[in-house]
Order: structure tokens, then C-alpha cells, then sequence
């Protein structure tokens, strides 16, 4: 099956689940969520030889910035 | 979603979550129908995932996009696409766009490169937030709200135990009621959701969200944070929503930090009206008035 996380590629023998995929490549399943031949599925879905699935990164930053909630008072 | 322990199909996740957001709206009386509601949306897939959700359960919402000028990537012409073209699909999805360089002369960009010492997220911040305060008290809009989900209060909280900033811990919440008639209520009606289950709406939703982060977010120390949050979620299932939920629980019940929530004294900025802490001008206008000197 091959795998696509932004623009790297591996490619790996079916049988594993999502979740075990994603860990074997040293990615989070945390921070991912998993889309096989187009169709969003659970990471603990077993995936198949001929699987494409990308891996979509859900983390997003720079949120505050400084660490600060909306309760900070820079007025 | 192992943290619920739950496991559902597209069609009825997404039904799950619509349901989640609108109890944690009733449970923390965030808004009411019939409220004006403006909705800070960046084409992100937090904001544009919220304005759905909200759109969806029939609120009166608008949504109000700050383009603030940053060319790297086409960040700001891409993201701004992102906001159009949702608005262009979805029925009732109303908006309003404030260019910062049209409306003050400077994007933010050129701002930080004449204010030395300053980075750009923080100038971002105080411009955003000036922005969105000024077009809710301006066009009398009940409330703010922000697409902020569980894993970006919870890296915040974490950022700010560590160093023991007790008077950003007194006030991180997911409603700050409005304590000046200028000071907007902000509400963040996705408080409750991992960062993942948004993005699985999203997804299942078909909304086409801008998939890359700011340039000027590579190496933040919130990006950082969350993935050591995502690390001790993947050894403790529902680690991150217990850190957060029970410091908002044990805050409010034993009245943790009260100290550092004295009322601080506003007054009305002299060129804009809205509050300050300053004798003078607010942070905002000072930010543009020495750059004229």
C-alpha cells in the first residue's frame, strides 16, 4: 500500500491497521487523520495491498502565539 | 474517537458533532437564538468548519475575514479564497473582509519590519483582536466567536502552567463576557473538540479548508506543545480533554487564581473608543501612531 503524508511517500505491505501504519512511518495518529482511496475511515481500519491512502495533518498553529488565552489584556 | 469512546460512520458523525457544539453553546450560555453572532473565520478548517455548524443549526452569524497582507506562500490571497469560495457554496453564509494595509496603511508584514523586537504573531494577534472587537461593538453583534478547539486551549493552559502565569490562568475560558460596553463577548463554541474531530467534519463535509499553516507559524511553540499533548494522549486516552475540563472545573469550583481576576480599570482609547488599560491610547492605536512620528 502506499501511503502520502504532504509531499513524502512510503510504501508499505498490507495487513497492518491505520494506526499501526502511521506509527510505523513515525508519524502520530494523533495528529492525522487517515483517507483511503478517497474516503475517510478509523485507524483502527485494516488496510489492503493496493490501499492509497493519504494522511491528513490536523494540527494547526501559531494559535496566541504567545501563549496567552483571548483573556490577555494588551489593551 | 477513543476519548468519547466512540466510533461513527460519516453521516453520523457528523450529526454527533453539530449536536456536541450546540449543547456546549446551551451548556455554557455562549449565545441564544436571535443573537447577532460574528465569526472570526481565517479558511482554516476550525473557522470554516465552525460557520458550517453554525450556519446548520440556524443561527444569525457573519462571518468576518482580516487580510492581513502576507504574501509568503499567498497565504492571505489563498486563505481569503478558502472563505469565498465556502460563502459561494453554502446558502445564507454572509461575510465581510477588513484589509489591514487598505484600512491602516500597513500590512502586517511592514508593521513588523519597522517594529523591531516585535514578531509577527504577536502583532497579528493585537491587530485581529482590535479588528474583530471594533466590527462587533460597531455593527451590534451579540458575541465573537473563534473556531478554537480542545488541543489549542489546552497547549495555551499548558504553556502558561509552565511558566505560572496566573493572570492568563485566571482568565483562559471559553466564554469572556464583555466587561466594557466596547469589549465584545467572545465565545469558542468548539472549546470542547479535539483539533482531529474538526478536521474530520470538515473532510466529510467536503469543506475545502487551507490544508497549509501561516509561514510565520513554522517553529511556534503552541505547534510544539500540542504534539507533546498528542503524546501523552496516546498514552492516556482522553488526557488532553481531562487536563483542560477539569482546570476549568477546579478553577471556577475552588476558586483558583481569584486574586489575579481584579477587575482592571478600562478606559476609552482617546482616537479609537475602545478599552484600554492606558492613560491614552490603546495598544492598537500606538502600534500606528509612533510609526506617523
Amino acid at each position: 500500500m502506499k501511503l502520502v503524508y504532504r509531499e513524502r511517500e512510503w510504501e508499505l505491505r498490507g495487513g497492518l491497521t491505520a494506526r499501526a501504519a502511521i506509527k510505523k512511518i513515525g508519524l502520530d495518529p494523533e495528529a492525522v487523520l487517515v483517507v483511503r482511496n478517497g474516503q475517510l475511515v478509523t485507524d483502527d481500519t485494516l488496510l489492503n495491498e493496493a490501499d492509497e491512502v493519504k494522511l491528513i495533518a490536523v494540527i494547526s498553529g501559531g494559535v496566541g502565539g504567545s501563549g496567552h488565552s483571548q483573556g490577555r489584556l494588551e489593551l | 474517537m477513543r476519548q468519547h469512546k466512540l466510533a461513527l460512520c460519516g453521516e453520523h458523525f457528523t450529526e454527533w458533532l453539530i449536536s456536541y457544539t450546540e449543547r456546549a453553546i446551551e451548556k455554557y450560555s455562549m449565545f441564544e437564538r436571535g443573537d447577532r453572532l460574528l465569526l472570526a473565520v481565517s479558511g482554516g478548517k476550525d473557522s470554516l468548519a465552525l460557520w458550517d455548524v453554525l450556519l446548520g443549526l440556524g443561527y444569525d452569524v457573519e462571518a468576518l475575514y482580516i487580510d492581513l497582507g502576507i504574501g509568503d506562500e499567498q497565504y492571505s490571497e489563498q486563505s481569503k479564497a478558502k472563505v469565498e469560495r465556502f460563502a459561494a457554496g453554502r446558502e445564507g453564509a454572509a461575510y465581510s473582509v477588513v484589509n489591514v494595509k487598505g484600512t491602516y496603511g500597513k500590512s502586517i508584514l511592514e508593521l513588523a519590519q519597522e517594529k523591531r523586537g516585535r514578531k509577527v504573531c504577536s502583532l497579528c494577534g493585537l491587530v485581529k483582536r482590535h479588528i474583530m472587537n471594533r466590527t462587533a461593538y460597531e455593527g451590534g453583534f451579540t458575541a465573537v466567536a473563534t473556531g478554537h478547539n480542545l488541543d489549542d486551549e489546552a497547549a495555551v493552559l499548558f504553556q502558561n502552567a509552565l511558566r505560572w502565569q496566573t493572570g492568563y490562568l485566571a482568565r483562559q475560558a471559553p466564554v469572556l463576557p464583555s466587561t466594557h460596553p466596547h469589549l465584545a463577548r467572545k465565545v469558542k463554541p468548539f472549546f470542547r473538540l479535539y483539533e482531529r474531530e474538526t478536521a474530520a467534519y470538515a473532510l466529510v463535509r467536503g469543506i475545502d479548508y487551507i490544508y497549509d499553516e501561516c509561514p510565520y507559524s513554522v517553529g511556534a511553540t503552541t505547534i510544539f506543545y500540542k504534539e507533546l499533548l498528542n503524546q501523552l494522549e496516546e498514552r492516556s486516552r482522553g488526557a488532553k480533554q481531562q487536563f483542560y475540563l477539569s482546570f476549568l472545573q477546579a478553577r471556577d469550583r475552588q476558586g483558583l487564581f481569584q486574586q489575579q481576576l481584579a477587575q482592571l480599570e478600562l478606559a476609552e482609547c482617546e482616537k479609537c473608543g475602545q478599552p484600554t488599560t492606558a492613560p491614552t491610547l490603546c495598544a492598537f492605536c500606538r502600534l500606528w501612531e509612533v510609526e506617523r512620528d
